[in-house]
């Protein structure tokens, strides 16, 4: 087993009296892609923050190719490293490509690698534009194109697909997916990332500055255990249908003429299927298992509601919100 | 190392292309022109003045321009980065917070000085070549001096505008700040110091009030001007009396050069203390 990445154990951080982060553990292996999520104050920046190396954890350890981030091995540890910030505006009077050699310079690299980066993120046609016209779009792949800069072995991307239409998106997932077959860890930080699920390996769901949960999204659904749901086409009267799988503990709604949505627990889902299957009455059924957006819903849910059960502890919203200002 | 210049360098590109270089020129080289043409029309005549009175008259105004001018130039050099989010981005780059400022310092300090020293240098050349002047030695040594005075008092007041820079966590307050700073050190100091004389019917001592003089960067850069023209001293007001001290124009410079040191040195222990 090679060297983990990134090897957080028992990370805490507080600003003052409030803490941002508590008690978090997570491991990042080589070429893995890690869905971190979690809501505004969740303590995602605050993570990432900390592996950048732009603050110190209170508690803890924290190591990131085997070294302290924030410590003597800093700048060699940040040659290694791509991060691009939410809702980063780029030197407006500059043109892309100036921007882009600036940030290549930093980091000690030539200008040749500017004009080809900018290809890789489809801004060829647009580089020696002034970054004060570019779109929303345009401004997130220019800084993709940053983070990229020196083939990083480790990328943190903050909100990358805010802003980014259907298409973009779709190619950004597969440059993360080239990313990861070249070896490169990935981290991708987001409160929503709707279709992300077949990109990322794992998923860790931060809520008020704990870990609630993490693992791949199989094991995220075995502990979440939320009930499938399975559209039906079905000639059977719906009342009747309902009535005969009752007894798995399915729960039928009606959502048309004819049509009918299931809610099926994990343990019953073979034995629902085979009946539904083998019912001449049924037209067509689909399948869906719970997205990585109920997933994450439910383990928010599960800190809200032990929240509203205790009084609560300093909350870590305010301390994130005033250290993101 | 290497970042510190290549920061510098965007910021002074910066200042380039958003014509700050240019506008600073044109500014100071029609002020020393105008000043030494128009200087003696309350006196009833047009044409280049003596060299004393266009550097005196100069020296008086420019007291007012260049701090406003460098406060404004660098108020959000820091805060503004980090309202755009660059900041954070640069401090994940290999270099530290230092190469950061003192870059960036290094790239506004290179703007106000080359706008100084061409517009400046570029009038003083006009005058020389078209006013009559009879001692040319004396102009060049006085627009060297003032020249240099300048470009230190400038430096000082971008110092202030840094330490507000990291200071702050927003641009409008910075410029908030910055006016006042402005207000405080070119009007209210002066003004103040005033009201000490007459309300103590001039008991201060000689030595306390000369020294209270050096605590104010734009008074340093008068008294610099004045002593270099005893003549003068009569029309130039409370600085006149820092002239009566015959401080060395060597000192001047000196505590000049420390009041550019502090408030930058200040907002450097500020930047890296800083959490973001």
């Amino acid at each position: 087993m090679t060297q983990p990445v990134i090897e957080m154990s028992a990370v805490g951080k507080r600003f003052g009296k409030l803490t941002a982060l508590d008690e978090v553990s997570l491991t990042l292996g080589e070429g893995e892609v890690l869905g971190l999520m979690g809501h505004n104050g969740a303590g995602k920046s605050t993570s990432m923050k900390l592996i950048l190396g732009l603050i110190r954890p209170t508690r803890g350890t924290l190591k990131v190719f085997g070294h302290d981030p924030g410590g003597a091995a800093a700048n060699d540890l940040r040659l290694r490293l791509g991060y691009l910030p939410e809702n980063v505006q780029f030197y407006e009077q500059l043109s892309g490509f100036e921007v882009l050699d600036y940030f290549a310079r930093l980091k000690r690299i030539g200008t040749g690698v500017v004009k080809p980066l900018l290809e890789r993120v489809g801004l060829g046609h647009a580089m020696h534009r002034r970054v004060k016209t570019y779109s929303k779009g345009m401004r997130q792949r220019l800084g993709l194109a940053q983070a990229l800069i020196g083939e990083p072995r480790l990328m943190l991307l903050d909100e990358p697909t805010v802003g980014l239409d259907p298409m973009a998106t779709r190619d950004f997932y597969g440059m993360v997916d080239e990313l990861r077959g070249r070896g490169v860890s990935v981290i991708l930080c987001s409160h929503v990332l709707p279709g992300v699920e077949r990109h990322i390996d794992r998923a860790a769901i931060l809520g008020q500055g704990r870990m609630l949960a993490s693992g791949s999204i199989d094991e995220l659904r075995q502990a979440a255990d939320l009930p499938l749901v399975v559209r039906l086409r079905t000639a059977r009267a719906p009342e009747r249908l309902a009535e005969s799988l009752r007894p798995h503990g399915v729960l039928a709604r009606q959502s048309g003429e004819g049509r009918l949505e299931l809610e099926v627990p994990v343990r019953a889902k073979m034995a629902v299927l085979r009946e539904l299957a083998a019912d001449p009455e049924t037209a067509d059924l689909a399948l869906e298992p719970p997205t990585l957006e109920s997933l994450y819903a439910h383990f928010d849910g599960t800190i809200r509601d032990r929240a509203a059960a205790e009084p609560a502890p300093a909350t870590a919203i305010d301390a994130q919100q005033g250290v993101s200002a | 190392m290497r970042n510190l210049f290549i920061v510098a360098g965007k910021e002074f590109r910066d200042g380039l292309r958003n014509r700050w270089v240019l506008a600073i020129t044109l500014v100071f080289g029609l002020l020393a022109i105008g000043l030494a043409y128009f200087g003696a029309a309350a006196s009833g005549q047009v044409g280049f003045t003596r060299v004393s009175t266009t550097i005196v008259s100069l020296s008086s105004l420019a007291v007012f321009l260049i701090p406003l001018i460098a406060l404004m130039l660098a108020y959000d050099s820091i805060v503004g980065e980090d309202e755009q989010g660059t900041l954070l981005l640069l401090l994940t780059y290999p270099m530290s917070r230092v190469e950061i400022l003192a870059g960036k310092f290094l790239g506004h300090a290179a703007i106000l000085g080359v706008s100084t020293l061409v517009g400046f240098g570029v009038a003083g050349a006009i005058i020389a070549a078209l006013g009559s002047v009879e001692q040319l030695g004396e102009l060049v040594a006085a627009l060297a001096l003032f020249i240099l005075s300048a470009m230190l008092l400038g430096w000082a007041f971008i110092g202030f505008a840094y330490l507000i820079s990291v200071s702050v966590a927003e641009k409008s307050r910075a410029a908030g700040i910055a006016l006042v700073v402005w207000f405080a050190f070119v009007i209210v100091f002066d003004l103040a110091l005033l009201g000490v004389l007459v309300s103590t019917g001039g008991q201060v001592s000689e030595g306390l009030f000369h020294t209270l003089l050096l605590l104010n960067p734009t008074d340093i850069f008068r008294i610099v001007n004045l002593t270099f023209f005893e003549a003068a001293r009569t029309q130039a007001g409370l600085a006149s009396i820092g002239a009566d001290a015959a401080f060395h124009p060597a000192l001047l410079l000196g505590t000049l050069l420390a009041w550019v040191a502090v408030p930058l040195g200040l907002a450097l222990w500020i930047f890296r203390r800083r959490e973001l």
